[in-house]
């Protein structure tokens, strides 16, 4: 049940993440100047913040989506695969969140 | 058609599944289809971004015009807004049932998505034609 409207929650996040990625692109096609500001806002901690937030719903609702295909073709229904599911969908996204924060670190710490 | 049959409606009618909404299973299809492209579309963009953490704004611009990149973003960001309209609509048709409340919503959610898709395409295209 949690992880059904933990999906919901984490596709609103998203969405509204998305519109952020809007900006993202807008500043970038608009030039340097406008790109300095927004490269300000996502290095800012309320930057970071949303940033985190964002990665850790992504994950999330990416797993979990998976797990909602295979249940489409029928599959992990019985009881104790479905618990399972749920938990692979949770601790999964927490270690998908991390890797992708490792890898951002690394790339920082080699550029 | 067997002779217990008392319904009026032909069994082609049930086959081709359209209902009262005229729409069948087609929300339900795209979104499955959207969601499938995002799987990859998503872990591209993840990897794309991260490849430019600490990068500065000639690279970054630089690599979104490149374009491979500048065609998959421009995938990645209509099947994601596609997709958010067809997800939020959902939501709001589960959690939304004050007549007026709904259709300001649903309309909101299709005018933001659009324009939001619209919007960034452009901007994907000016980049990667050199603006």
């Amino acid at each position: 049940m949690v992880t059904s409207i933990l999906h919901r929650a984490t596709g609103v996040v998203l969405a509204l993440g998305s519109l952020l990625m809007v900006c993202a692109f807008l500043s970038l096609a608009a030039g340097p100047e406008q790109w300095a500001h927004f490269s300000a806002f996502a290095r800012s901690p309320l930057g970071f913040l949303i940033l985190f937030g964002w990665s850790w719903s992504l994950a999330y609702h990416l797993i979990n989506g998976i797990r909602h295909l295979v249940q489409d073709a029928g599959y992990g229904y019985a009881i104790a695969t479905f618990v399972r599911n749920s938990w692979i969908s949770v601790f999964g996204s927490l270690l998908l969140t991390a890797l992708i924060w490792v890898l951002a670190m690394m790339q920082r710490g080699g550029a | 058609m067997s002779a217990s049959n008392k319904r009026l409606r032909t069994p082609l009618k049930n086959a081709r599944g359209l209902g009262s909404a005229k729409d069948g299973t087609h929300h339900f299809v795209l979104q499955r289809i959207t969601a499938v492209a995002l799987v990859f579309l998503s872990l591209y963009v993840v990897g794309l971004i991260i490849s430019l953490v600490g990068d500065d704004y000639a690279t970054v611009h630089a690599a979104v015009a490149r374009p491979c990149n500048a065609v998959l973003l421009i995938a990645f960001l209509i099947a994601t807004f596609w997709h958010a309209k067809l997800g939020l609509q959902v939501i709001i048709e589960d959690y939304v049932h004050t007549p007026w409340s709904a259709t300001v919503l649903h309309l909101a959610n299709i005018f933001i998505c659009v324009l939001a898709a619209l919007a960034s395409v452009l901007a994907v295209i000016r980049i990667a034609l050199g603006a």
